[in-house]
């Protein structure tokens, strides 16, 4: 495993930010760590780079703990997204590419390679706060990524993006996980998520409650949506046992169900009021496990 | 050591690139020269405006006008006198209407005694009419002198000035003239010192503040320690701050010297401010105490930059720092009079204080070496203590976001920074 959090405590005081967390990350996956606002993803994030240290167990990249020693072969995007807002483009990521162990040179042959690749290189001369806010979070994507780092961090990276600059993003992402890197990202999207990661964690103040690959993750959650489109009134289906939610639609409705059996007995009783036009047994999105596991109140 | 220098240099570039830093430094220079040039601007525009300043006289004696004119001229009193058949109204009148600054009415009833009446436009010709009671008192004396038929040498003994010379024994061992050639030194280099420490200890609470505000922080201390980062900050702008003194220190040298082959006015100026022969070794306490104290206050204004996460709080939090600055100051100003004074000494030795005042009695009293290198060792110890501490708060200050204003969060700051 490349990067592995071994029973993590932080406690600030009394509070306690995060809870005995684990996660063993394997080298070339893509990691969602996934959590409502507060949950403690941006303490986790800075324990993993050495912001801070843990009130308990152990994080290791590679088998060695993160340090100063170890920032080059790291990226990370902060949340709050920072760039010297007086500086030029071309001047500001030279900067930061040099922090992260770059040779000048280096340095502005991937700045012009990245401004291409996210189709703004007139950008090269501009100062910072010159530039709208989505395509600051490009320019701050570039300085997690210009240097190749194996492990990259990314807090919401695609928050704030029109769709077309997270497609965009998204593509760029998944090309530096193919050329080998550790990714772990956090983000309140779980369209994105579903997309994108393998593997996954749900964290809600400060605990983990759920860890492991998207698709475990989405059997062991033991719930299946049942969708059936019908012109006839489905309303009376809502009492076959088995069945825990309901929602009704025009042409329709969905069935939260915990077995196949309770699936087609609903099938059963859905032909008995008339033709149906749609049957379908549909695995839960994140977002229903996200819900289901947190709570309405931060979906 | 990469990173350092990195940063150092990104510190220092980014400033000394900026236009704001560019503009200022021009502007200040050529300030220098301008100042430096002042008295051969001003008889450029002088030029050819020859006027006789002669003063109109009314009087009954044409002689007396002529003692006194002799008189004046011994005095080294440039001014010419003019006799004048005109009336005092009508003097008046030409006064009101600017054709004469001046004018003088001389009587001498009864032959021993001399009335004068001195009209001026406004009463801002200070030193003159001084200088004109004088003369003619002396020539009054003279008068009553020859009256009581005394013979020249008795009248020479009674008027014989008295051999008056000022010595001192203070700790200085500086004549009185030397006390304000120095005094005027110091005081120039003391207000450079005063200004730069409040300056760029500003700059640097801003620049951190700036970095927390726009969180390129948390970019720049994954990459580089916090403790690293911040010296390197504090290195790099001290350093543009070095440079512009020296700069300004260069045009200042450049200016006297092309300003005082054009005129020796402005030679004799300079000298008279004590800058025409600087001595060597206050320029290099200037330059010691200027470093020591930049860093002093700079450790600490990082600190408290690093406690804000707006730029619009840094001002509020900084006040505390240039009040210290500034009391410091007060002192050293008033030592300028009595560089030997009690309170002077003893704040002299602390450390807020000591680049100010303990600079100004090194400039103006010849003190036992040990004295300032006390006084520079205490500071060197303050720093590498306040370092320490800075270091501890400014690990932890950078990661606080939110409102913070008040000093307690120091102690928030160094908790997280344990963490």
């Amino acid at each position: 495993m490349a990067l592995e959090l071994n029973h993590v405590t932080k406690k600030f005081g009394e509070f306690t930010a995060v809870d005995d967390l684990s996660l063993a990350i394997g080298e070339g996956t893509m990691y969602g760590f996934l959590g409502a606002n507060g949950a403690g993803k941006t303490t986790t994030f800075r324990m993993i780079l050495g912001l801070l240290n843990p009130t308990d167990g152990r994080i290791t990249w590679k088998g060695k703990p993160i340090n100063y020693g170890t920032s080059h072969e790291i990226g990370y995007l902060p949340e709050e997204r920072g760039l010297y807002p007086k500086m030029k483009v071309e001047d500001q990521l030279i900067f930061l590419g040099e922090l992260r162990g770059m040779k000048r040179n280096d340095a502005k042959a991937a700045i012009r390679k990245w401004l291409d690749r996210f189709e703004v290189p007139e950008y090269l001369n501009k100062k910072v706060e010159e530039l709208s806010k989505g395509n600051q979070q490009k320019i701050q994507v570039i300085a997690a990524l210009m240097h190749n780092p194996e492990l990259v961090i990314l807090d919401e990276p695609f928050s704030g993006l029109d769709p077309v600059n997270v497609e965009m993003l998204k593509s760029a992402v998944k090309d530096v996980r193919d050329q080998g890197a550790t990714i772990v990202f956090s983000s309140h999207r779980m369209d994105h998520v579903e997309e994108l990661c393998e593997q996954l964690s749900i964290v809600h103040k400060g605990q983990q409650i759920v860890e492991g690959s998207l698709r475990d993750v989405k059997r062991s959650f033991g719930r299946q949506n049942v969708r059936i489109r019908s012109d006839h009134d489905l309303t009376g289906l809502q009492s076959v046992s088995g069945v825990r939610n309901a929602s009704y639609a025009l042409n329709g409705a969905v069935f939260q169900v915990t077995d196949d059996e309770t699936a087609h007995q609903l099938l059963e009783e859905a032909l008995k009021t008339g033709p149906v036009r749609h049957f379908s047994i549909e695995e839960p999105s994140l977002q229903d496990i996200f819900i289901a596991k947190v709570g309405n109140e931060h979906a | 050591m990469r990173d350092f220098w990195i940063i150092f240099k990104q510190a220092f570039l980014s400033k000394a690139k900026s236009k704001t830093f560019l503009i200022t430094t021009a502007v200040v220079v050529a300030g220098i020269f301008l100042l430096a040039n002042i008295t051969t601007i001003i008889e450029a525009f002088d030029d050819g405006e020859e006027e006789s300043t002669a003063i109109p006289v009314v009087a009954d004696n044409e002689a007396i006008v002529d003692r006194l004119g002799e008189q004046l001229t011994a005095m080294g009193e440039e001014t010419g006198l003019e006799v004048t058949g005109d009336s005092r109204d009508e003097l008046v009148g030409q006064l009101e209407e600017g054709e004469i600054d001046s004018f003088l009415i001389l009587r001498v009833p009864g032959g021993d005694s001399i009335e004068a009446e001195y009209v001026s436009e406004s009463s801002e010709m200070f030193g003159f009419p001084m200088m004109l009671q004088e003369a003619l008192q002396s020539m009054q004396t003279e008068m009553r002198a020859a009256e009581m038929e005394l013979a020249p040498e008795q009248a020479g003994a009674l008027f014989e000035p008295v051999a008056f010379e000022q010595t001192t024994v203070s700790a200085s061992g500086k004549t009185e003239e030397e006390m304000n050639q120095a005094r005027m030194l110091v005081y120039v280099l003391m207000f450079l010192i005063y200004f730069a420490v409040i300056m760029y200890s500003n700059m640097i609470a801003t620049e951190v503040a700036t970095e927390k505000s726009s969180r390129v922080m948390e970019i720049l201390i994954s990459s580089v320690s916090p403790v690293k980062h911040m010296f390197a900050k504090v290195l790099g702008i001290g350093t543009l701050g070095l440079v512009q003194m020296l700069l300004f220190g260069l045009a200042g040298y450049l200016a006297m010297k092309s300003s005082s082959s054009v005129s020796e006015l402005s030679e004799s100026f300079f000298s008279e401010m004590g800058l025409g022969d600087i001595p060597a070794m206050t320029i290099i306490y200037a330059i010691v105490f200027f470093v020591l104290g930049y860093f002093l206050y700079a450790v600490l204004a990082a600190l408290l930059g690093s406690l804000v996460s707006r730029t619009e709080d840094v001002a509020s939090l900084i006040t505390p720092l240039t009040m210290i600055i500034v009391v410091g100051f007060i002192i050293a100003a008033m030592g300028l009079s009595t560089p030997d004074a009690a309170f002077v000494t003893y704040s002299s030795y602390v450390p807020f204080f000591a680049p100010l005042v303990m600079f100004l009695r090194v400039g103006l009293l010849d003190l036992p070496w040990w004295e300032p290198a006390l006084a520079i060792g205490l500071m060197v110890l303050t720093i590498v203590v306040l370092g320490w501490f800075g270091a501890r708060v400014y690990k932890g200050g950078v990661l606080m976001y939110g409102p913070s204003r008040s000093l307690k969060d120091l102690k928030k700051a160094l908790q997280l920074g344990k963490e």
